[in-house]
């Protein structure tokens, strides 16, 4: 049997720690102590946890119950395990699970469905990378172009800011059925909603810098977003969604950084579009690594392209509005010369996204005439 | 088998849960069970000698009206089961660290802060220890929610809240409280009583009982904590194991009301 002295610690001021860790390694302890108020609480504190206890003259004999707290390993801290069970629930990957804890609806429980190698890292990268919108963007740099041009940009970023609310609700959505045990992608996910969070904010800002209300929110615009809403498969929404319409968003904030017409709309974009090519390198990690367990995957994200556009092929097409706003951003001013040069950019940046949806559907494995053929059928509204 | 149903008191919303779970785990087993939630002791045990319930989850209060109840009106009550945790309590009068007060002696003529009125364990035994030793003291009640016999937690802490804010001299509390208490902040306190120990809860049925009664008690000991479906049940209940029901832990509390005349009103209206 144990001896244990807890000398004048009562059980009050942290005393049972002593007795617990003693009752650890040994069923049967024999505690002495000079405490007040230890033969009160002693008795209750062993009933509350099934532990039996007598009074003798030397002491009090107290007898480890039978009720310890055990539980099985929820995997191991730095690898996930193929299928995560609903009843690890909530807790750390690799902390030990007591039974019985409640079941949550967490669906995306398959390692092959939403994990990358990457996340980590890119999560980590995020996290270095997050910028704060009101020390990193030149707000009072000079705004000296003409007023139509100005309210061109207004309608840019009044479409930017549709487009990163889906950014933002559509992965959400996922966020919360993905099981934590995929701790990485969870938290990758979760600093994207942020970034997209950010996003809106700067977007916003630059767009009533000049101006006291935002541009025109189209039906078609908006007809196809919502489709990304439809998709209730991790990797067909972040196929369409990261891939496909982030990565041609990404173009366009480049096309921004480029060839906007003043200083703040220039850096707004440049910093989105650091944190977007995270958003398409998670997409295009995790399709890859899922294309390679599951090839028949491949079938389904192009099937969802031609869906995706049959849905769509009655909504207004090209998103004119915006396309016209471009060509002004771009051209800084109505002369001739100007629009002209305007005009060609921006059939450059439509040629630019296509070229870079190519590429990411080669990446995937899909062969250059099929990259065509679907990067062809993507929405006109870029997203 | 015909559904047996047992009845309870509401004095924590963690009740529904508790035998929400208790009545999924029964049906499983083969026993249909159903509860029956009511807001105060005493109409649960009116309603058990009615018979609109079969067994009682009953506080060591209500198990005595029970048990004088059925004995006026011709009847038996006994204790089939109850927690391990209900088993050799005890509760302490406390004063603050710094109080000169080393007795209950000294308590005499000083304001004692208690439970609510009908709590067993924070009300009347200890008072009863200060009616033994003739010391007389100025009660100061803490009430919350009377009819559930101190179920709820909430008036010995306001009790202890006014032992360390000056209002009151001493205080009772059921002993494991006060080591909750101090948890809370609540203290430090100092304990200058300890009653005799004595018995709380108990599952109470009526002779005449239900045939599912042996076999209802017989899956009530069986349960494990080990058992991943009921332990969340036993932790929100408070035990570790149920251990058969036994009576001869009343006798203080039985001694208090007797001295008090607890029950006599409403026995007598009965």
């Amino acid at each position: 049997m144990t001896e244990l002295d807890l000398d004048d610690l009562g059980l009050d001021e942290g005393g049972h720690l002593l007795v617990a860790h003693a009752l650890v390694s040994s069923e049967r302890v024999l505690v002495r102590g000079r405490a007040e108020n230890l033969a009160v609480d002693l008795p209750a504190w062993c009933r509350a946890r099934g532990d039996r206890c007598a009074r003798t003259d030397v002491g009090f004999v107290i007898e480890r119950g039978p009720y310890q707290r055990t539980g099985e390993r929820a995997g191991s801290i730095d690898r996930p395990v193929d299928h995560a069970p609903a009843r690890w629930g909530l807790a750390a990957r690799g902390a030990r699970v007591e039974a019985g804890a409640p079941l949550l609806d967490l669906p995306l429980a398959a390692k092959s469905a939403v994990w990358a190698d990457e996340a980590a890292r890119l999560y980590a990268q995020a996290a270095a990378a997050q910028w704060d919108p009101a020390t990193a963007i030149p707000w009072d740099a000079p705004v000296e172009h003409p007023a139509e041009v100005e309210d061109a940009v207004v309608q840019v970023m009044t479409y930017l800011i549709e487009n990163e609310t889906a950014a933002l609700l559509v992965p959400a959505r996922f966020l919360s059925r993905i099981h934590p045990h995929f701790r990485e992608v969870m938290q990758l996910l979760a600093i994207q909603t942020a970034d997209e969070a950010r996003h809106i904010e700067v977007f916003t800002r630059r767009a009533t810098l000049r101006r006291q209300e935002l541009g025109l929110s189209t039906a078609g615009g908006q007809a196809s977003l919502a489709s990304l809403f439809d998709e209730p498969e991790f990797a067909i929404a972040s196929f369409l969604l990261s891939v496909l319409g982030e990565g041609s968003f990404l173009s366009l904030l480049w096309f921004l950084r480029d060839h906007a017409p003043d200083l703040c709309t220039r850096e707004v974009a440049r910093l989105a579009a650091q944190d977007e090519a995270r958003h398409v390198a998670f997409g295009l990690a995790h399709l890859q690594r899922h294309l390679g367990e599951d090839p028949s995957l491949r079938g389904r994200l192009a099937a969802a392209i031609e869906r995706r556009h049959a849905a769509l092929a009655n909504t207004a097409g090209l998103n004119a509005l915006v396309f016209d706003a471009l060509v002004l951003l771009a051209a800084g001013d109505w002369s001739p010369a100007s629009l002209r040069r305007g005009h060609a950019a921006v059939v450059e940046l439509v040629g630019d996204m296509d070229r870079g949806r190519r590429q990411r559907l080669s990446r995937l494995g899909f062969s250059a005439d099929e990259a065509t053929a679907l990067s062809a059928l993507h929405t006109r509204n870029f997203m | 088998m015909s559904e047996l149903i047992l009845g309870a008191v509401a004095y924590d919303a963690k009740v529904v849960p508790i035998w929400d779970g208790f009545r999924a785990w029964f049906t499983a087993r083969g026993v249909p069970f159903d509860y029956v939630l009511f807001t105060n002791y005493e109409r649960q045990v009116e309603a058990h000698l009615r018979g609109d319930i079969h067994v009682a989850w009953n506080s060591p209060l209500a198990w005595i009206e029970m048990v004088r109840l059925a004995r006026k009106h011709g009847r038996d009550a006994s204790a089939i089961a109850m927690r391990d945790t209900d088993r050799d309590l005890t509760s302490v009068v406390v004063v603050r660290e710094d109080s000169s007060v080393r007795s209950l002696a000294d308590l005499r003529g000083k304001r004692v802060g208690v439970g609510a009125a009908d709590s067993p364990q924070a009300t009347l035994i200890p008072l009863l220890s200060f009616a033994d030793a003739n010391v007389e003291v100025e009660v100061i009640r803490h009430d919350v929610l009377v009819g559930k016999h101190g179920d709820h937690i909430g008036g010995e802490r306001d009790a202890v809240k006014a032992l360390l804010a000056g209002t009151v001299d001493a205080a009772c509390v059921i002993d494991g409280n006060r080591l909750a208490f101090a948890r809370e902040g609540l203290g430090p306190t100092r304990v200058v009583h300890v009653t005799a120990p004595f018995d709380h809860c108990n599952m109470t049925v009526l002779d005449g009982a239900p045939a599912s009664v042996p076999r209802f008690r017989e899956l009530l000991l069986a349960m494990s904590y080990d058992d991943p479906e009921v332990r969340p049940l036993l932790d929100l209940e408070g035990l570790k194991v149920w251990q058969p029901g036994r009576t001869t832990g009343y006798t203080l509390l039985e001694r208090a009301c007797d001295r008090f005349g607890t029950l006599d009103a409403w026995l007598a209206a009965r």
